[in-house]
């Protein structure tokens, strides 16, 4: 499996026909520590490529996400709100941030595989 | 550009434990352990934590009238403490403004004083230069400092050091053998908990920490909880929510400063915060509440509903124990009161928050 797709901001990106989901990775959630809050984007929200589209909260410190493709928003995981410990828990499957549209799908090129995250992630 | 980082002495041990480093002020220093920040903070709030707070200067001043002099340099009664027992308080400038806040011990031929890391070559400067020829000053450089927090920290000490450790009321401190090691215990702390703070020789320190930290409920806490633990206690962080233009009534300290002082001052900056304490402050420090679960953190602006600016957050997170943000920062006098309605801005978003009662979380001190 692992059809993910990784940015160098930390995201993974999960391809679903002409939508992607959008989470940071299990080493970014390791990094941030204790996730104490998540701030979402509203539905719709237009977006390019490095736009800011969300904060995450750890105790200590917040950090920008960067929206890793172009697209609108068209979901956001409202359980993070509960609950922002599930990014921790499991932040590359129900941690999950955004849902968006796919603009360009010629961005998805940009984008790193598991075995080239890893390796990204191992020269940090 | 940057010189080389400082270690305490528990270094090796932080580095055995798995902590996650930052440089601050000067030292190499955990900010987290692989417990991580909440769960830290939560065991000082529930059992005990053990800080390492090395960083910090220690110093001893010898001489007779020591106490006497000292007060020349702060507002804090202290030719009135009795041997063994500490008082918190500030150094200030002739304007009131807050050159560093501290903790003075009296004991019977020397007054120890433990002064933030960030300060230290200023606070010495601001001592020798002031120093009269019968005092000297001895800093502790061989020393580290561990603080032991939380509930159960008096029943984990009192086992290894002798029974008078528990009945030690706060702000007291005694020569102590812990375990066969000469300490200076004091009853105090920065967390809003019981406990104690332990000065204790470098080349004992990581043996010492060690017997602690095997105990049932007492772990290893970095600087991450230690801000989160302050906080929600309402205490005041040097160069954050306390700096030399902030004075002690401005920051809500006028506690510390005994009545004598008050009355007869004989301290840098006296002719301002006796006007001060007599006639009110034009902002003071508050506590604040975001009604979100956004936290606002320093420097963010607080604003009023017509969007006007009041002031600034000076220190602001999450608090684990509160379970939702925390902050505090200063306000005008007549936005102060607790319940006014305010706004804070994080990330150009107004959001709603109010003005709240200091501290968080109800400080847990033991009073005998």
């Amino acid at each position: 499996m692992s059809g993910l797709k990784f940015s160098e901001d930390h995201e993974w990106i999960e391809v679903d026909g002409d939508t992607a989901t959008v989470g940071i990775t299990d080493y970014a959630q390791e990094q941030l520590g204790d996730v104490v809050f998540v701030d979402l984007p509203a539905l719709g929200t237009e977006l390019a490529v490095g736009d800011d589209v969300a904060v995450v909260e750890s105790v200590k410190a917040a950090s920008e996400i960067f929206a890793p493709l172009s697209g609108e928003i068209i979901e956001v995981n409202e359980d993070l709100e509960a609950d922002p410990s599930k990014v921790n828990e499991s932040a590359e499957s129900n941690g999950w941030f955004f849902k968006m549209t796919i603009e360009d799908p010629s961005e998805l090129d940009g984008l790193m595989d598991r075995d080239a995250y890893n390796a990204f992630i191992a020269k940090l | 550009m940057s010189a080389p980082l400082n270690h305490t002495p528990l270094f090796d041990l932080h580095v055995d434990c798995g902590a996650k480093f930052a440089p601050f002020a000067g030292f190499e220093m955990p900010v987290q352990f692989p417990t991580g920040i909440l769960k830290e903070h939560t065991q000082t709030r529930n059992a005990a934590g053990l800080f390492d707070v090395s960083h910090m200067g220690q110093l001893r001043i010898f001489g007779s009238g020591a106490a006497a002099w000292l007060e020349t340099l702060v507002p804090g009664d202290l030719t009135g403490l009795e041997p063994g027992r500490m008082r918190y308080t500030q150094f200030t400038n002739d304007s009131g403004g807050i050159l560093d806040d501290l903790m003075v011990t009296r004991f019977d031929d020397h007054l120890f004083l433990v002064i933030n890391a960030a300060c230290k070559t200023a606070d010495l400067e601001h001592l020798n230069a002031a120093l009269p020829r019968e005092l000297t000053i001895d800093v502790l450089d061989d020393r580290a400092l561990i603080a032991l927090q939380g509930p159960t920290a008096a029943a984990v000490l009192a086992r290894h050091a002798n029974d008078g450790v528990a009945t030690m009321p706060f702000m007291s401190s005694a020569l102590c053998a812990v375990k066969g090691v000469a300490c200076v215990v004091s009853r105090c702390g920065y967390t809003g908990e019981d406990g104690y703070e332990i000065s204790v020789p470098a080349d004992r320190a990581i043996e010492l920490a060690e017997l602690l930290l095997v105990e049932e409920g007492v772990g290893l806490v970095g600087l991450g909880a230690r801000d989160s633990l302050r906080l929600e206690a309402g205490l005041c962080l040097y160069g954050q929510d306390i700096d030399s233009s902030t004075t002690p009534v401005e920051a809500g300290l006028v506690w510390s400063i005994g009545k004598r002082r008050r009355r007869d001052g004989g301290f840098p900056g006296d002719a301002v915060i006796q006007r001060q304490i007599k006639d009110g402050t034009a902002r003071k420090r508050v506590g604040i509440q975001a009604l979100g679960r956004a936290p606002a953190r320093a420097r963010a602006k607080i604003i009023d509903p017509a969007g006007d600016e009041l002031g600034e957050i000076t220190s602001g997170g999450f608090g684990p124990t509160v379970g939702g943000p925390v902050a505090m920062g200063y306000a005008p006098r007549d936005s102060a009161a607790v319940d006014t309605l305010v706004q804070v801005v994080v990330r150009g978003k107004p959001l709603p928050a109010k003005i709240v009662k200091l501290p968080f979380t109800p400080q847990r001190y033991f009073r005998g």
